[in-house]
């Protein structure tokens, strides 16, 4: 029993929130890696094309629910995701016509683009903020949990409860199709291997008459559509604040280069681990030595390695790591 | 137009706008601008030293500009007697501890030729268990401290010497974090290492944030001494009283606007001294040995330059230069507030400024730093000027119109970014371009 109590409490506490902070990481990385692979830039602007899709989300939300759909047990932001997903590819083309083709018709270094992005960043951390106010904003409705703590003591008679909110359960869930959909049409289509072909070498790609710009335009499609929905679950799961996406965007800059920037599976990779590693890290372990050791062996204090004030600093630490020990991430980067 | 001419015309015109904002707001506010304008230009020229001659992306400049800060209270505070008694000492031992077991995983792999998993292995053993023997010695102590009277103390304290002289120590404590950043992140390509920086630096705020012992955290540290006398002193002066009359100015008013111009002398002094130093350095023969590299590193490695030693050897400088001017800027708040760090902030307006001013020459970077924290400042009641301006026709009960209203202040941010890339799409140089040599 004290073994099964023990394997809950991991469960509950570092398996279910680290498969879903992260797969809102992966999907966020997967956004940077294609950017970065196709365009040969790293985007700050990503975060904040994140917090435009979550915007996005709420806002059509609040219309639906206004206008009286709901979607009970669903949250309606899941409904109006697509709606989301069109708002946001649309914002990234606009972005990219506007201000990034330039640089990419010049030629211009990728450290210029970068600065560039961040001119971006500005302007939609901005823009945002003047829509929606910088304040706190919960657009969750809809079933609050699929399973309950109470529930599951009542089937199973452990001690130790589990639960599983509806946000968590749809993250993975989406997370898992929209990966799964992506890499069919990376490696399947014509169309994703065109653009595997333009990401390897661009000159050849050209040659064979790919036409560059109906590439790029594919790019912002995908990206946009894996901000917002990656945006979108971020704050269902933790709330909307417009601050904390320009926060979110150095894990997920960490996720994507600890995982090797540019590869896809690496993005994915990167991103569980930064979430696996911030959880294993600052989590507090004195419960587990509870069930696991014989009672008098259990030693004093709450066992953890870092407060979980570090929560966040830890992906900083993990990315420095990678970048000392094998700075081309644990997949070697560059091609989709 | 000429860059010496430009240069006159933009120090002019941005003389009369201080000037402006003098006469029709207030001399107070001005003067706030102004020393605030000062100590961003000095942020500005360390980090135009690295990126403009150098061509090194430095996005660490909170970081600095903290640990600038952390200078002031370790120099200048009182020291919390209770806390050395405790154990602060034990605090020291503990991290030496520590470091000493990170140093001799260095060693060991510069100097050993085992096989490399091996040194992976025994490295990481090491520091690990340091880590371990550290957390041994210092959770208790640490616990003790941060109990006495935490709402007051709670942290070790500072050494109570003179705040001035935490200017060159902030500078030499960034210089020494950068050192070791620079050692652990120069070798990376420009997009790596901004991207490492920044997450250094975060990781320096979130030490400060949490760290009561050292910096009381999120409580702050209030209170630190000033360099210049406070306003209650001046109004007891006969002298002040005098002026007062003269001038026909409110006592009150009068006193804060000296306050305000003592700092702006000390800034100026400071920036005037780093910007001489900086355009020797730039004229000298190191500085054309630094453009040589940022032009073309493989022909520069092949007349024999150094690149990482010349390299690491700017990073310093100019985080030394970010360190000092975070130093005077704790000083001039009077308090050293960790939660006030943002990347925002910090990091990307200092760039902006950068860019703008133009990289690679430091009147540019004087002008970019003074523009853009006027804008920064000022936008925020221009947006909402302008907000009202384009809702006047809107019905005033309207929620549109009160929810623009509302957010307009944000319009600041936009404002920035569309400045920024303006200057990147229509003069990319900056204002005042690089000096052809």
């Amino acid at each position: 029993m004290d073994f099964l109590n023990g394997i809950t409490l991991i469960a509950n506490y570092i398996v279910i929130p680290g498969l879903t902070y992260g797969s809102q990481l992966a999907l966020g990385a997967l956004g940077i890696t294609i950017i970065y692979s196709v365009l040969r830039f790293s985007n700050f602007a990503h975060g904040e094309f994140m917090s435009f899709g979550a915007m996005s989300s709420i806002i059509l939300s609040w219309l639906f629910v206004s206008l009286g759909f709901t979607f009970y047990p669903f949250p309606t932001a899941i409904i109006v995701l697509p709606i989301a997903i069109v708002l946001t590819i649309s914002y990234c083309i606009i972005i990219d016509k506007v201000i990034f083709k330039f640089y990419r018709k010049q030629n211009s270094k990728s450290v210029i683009n970068l600065i560039v992005s961040i001119g971006v960043m500005f302007f939609t951390g901005g823009l945002i903020r003047f829509i929606v106010g910088p304040g706190d904003k919960n657009f969750f409705d809809g079933e609050r949990f699929i399973l309950k703590a109470r529930t599951f003591k009542n089937i199973t008679g452990l001690n130790e409860g589990l639960t599983l909110k509806t946000t968590q359960g749809i993250t993975i869930i989406l997370s898992v199709l929209l990966v799964i959909l992506l890499f069919w049409f990376l490696n399947k289509t014509k169309t994703g291997k065109s653009m595997r072909a333009y990401s390897d070498n661009k000159e050849l790609a050209m040659l064979s008459g790919i036409n560059p710009e109906k590439v790029v335009l594919i790019t912002w499609i995908i990206t946009g559509t894996l901000a917002c929905v990656a945006g979108t679950l971020y704050g269902l799961d933790k709330s909307y604040k417009p601050f904390t996406y320009l926060h979110l965007v150095l894990p997920i800059f960490s996720a994507a280069i600890v995982g090797g920037v540019g590869n896809p599976v690496g993005a994915i990779i990167g991103g569980f681990v930064i979430a696996f590693s911030e959880l294993i890290i600052t989590f507090a372990y004195k419960k587990i030595f509870f069930y696991f050791l014989p009672s008098n062996f259990v030693p004093e204090g709450l066992l953890q390695i870092l407060s979980t004030d570090y929560k966040i600093a830890i992906s900083f630490l993990m990315l420095v790591l990678v970048l000392l020990i094998k700075p081309t991430g644990i997949y070697k980067g560059k091609i989709i | 137009m000429s860059n010496a001419s430009r240069i006159k015309f933009l120090y002019i015109l941005m003389t009369i706008t201080l000037l402006l904002v003098g006469f029709f707001q207030s001399w107070n506010v001005a003067l706030t601008i102004f020393n605030l304008c000062l100590i961003s230009s000095i942020m500005t020229l360390g980090i135009n030293i690295q990126w403009g001659n150098a061509g090194i992306v430095n996005f660490g400049v909170m970081g600095f500009a903290a640990l600038g800060g952390l200078a002031n209270i370790i120099i200048s505070m009182p020291p919390t007697q209770n806390a050395w008694k405790v154990g602060g000492e034990i605090i020291i031992i503990g991290l030496l501890v520590f470091t000493l077991s990170i140093i001799f995983s260095i060693l060991l792999f510069k100097k050993s030729n085992l096989n490399n998993k091996i040194k992976y292995l025994i490295s990481f053993a090491f520091i690990i268990s340091g880590y371990f023997i550290m957390r041994l010695l210092v959770d208790a102590p640490i616990e003790k401290i941060e109990a006495i009277e935490p709402a007051k103390t709670g942290y070790l304290g500072g050494f109570n010497l003179p705040v001035l002289l935490s200017w060159p120590v902030g500078g030499l404590l960034a210089a020494f974090s950068a050192f070791i950043i620079g050692k652990i992140s120069l070798g990376l390509r420009s997009d790596y290492l901004a991207i490492a920086t920044l997450g250094i630096s975060e990781i320096i705020i979130y030490f400060l944030k949490n760290e009561d012992w050292l910096s009381r955290g999120v409580k702050n540290v209030n209170g630190l001494p000033r360099p210049v006398p406070y306003e209650i002193e001046l109004q007891s002066k006969e002298w002040v009283l005098k002026v007062s009359d003269n001038l026909n100015i409110p006592i009150t008013e009068l006193s804060s606007i000296i306050v305000k111009l003592s700092y702006s002398i000390l800034f100026s002094v400071v920036l005037l001294i780093v910007l001489f130093l900086l355009e020797i350095a730039v004229k000298s023969p190191w500085g054309r040995m630094m453009r040589a590299i940022r032009d073309n590193e493989v022909s520069a490695n092949a007349m024999g330059k150094n690149i990482k030693q010349r390299h690491l050897q700017v990073f310093i400088i100019g985080s030394a230069i970010v360190g000092l001017a975070g130093a005077m800027l704790t000083t001039l708040d009077g308090q050293f507030t960790p939660v006030s760090y943002q990347p925002l902030r910090y990091t990307f307006l200092i760039w902006i400024m950068v860019i703008v001013g133009g990289s690679g020459n430091n009147f540019g970077s004087i002008i970019g730093g003074f523009l853009i924290w006027f804008f920064w400042v000022q936008s925020e009641p221009f947006g909402l000027w302008f907000i009202s301006q384009i809702t006047t026709y809107i019905s005033d009960t309207s929620i549109i119109k009160s929810h623009l209203l509302e957010n307009a202040a944000h319009i600041r941010l936009m404002f920035m970014g569309m400045i920024l890339l303006i200057t990147l799409r229509f003069a990319p140089k900056g204002l005042i371009p690089e000096v052809k040599r």
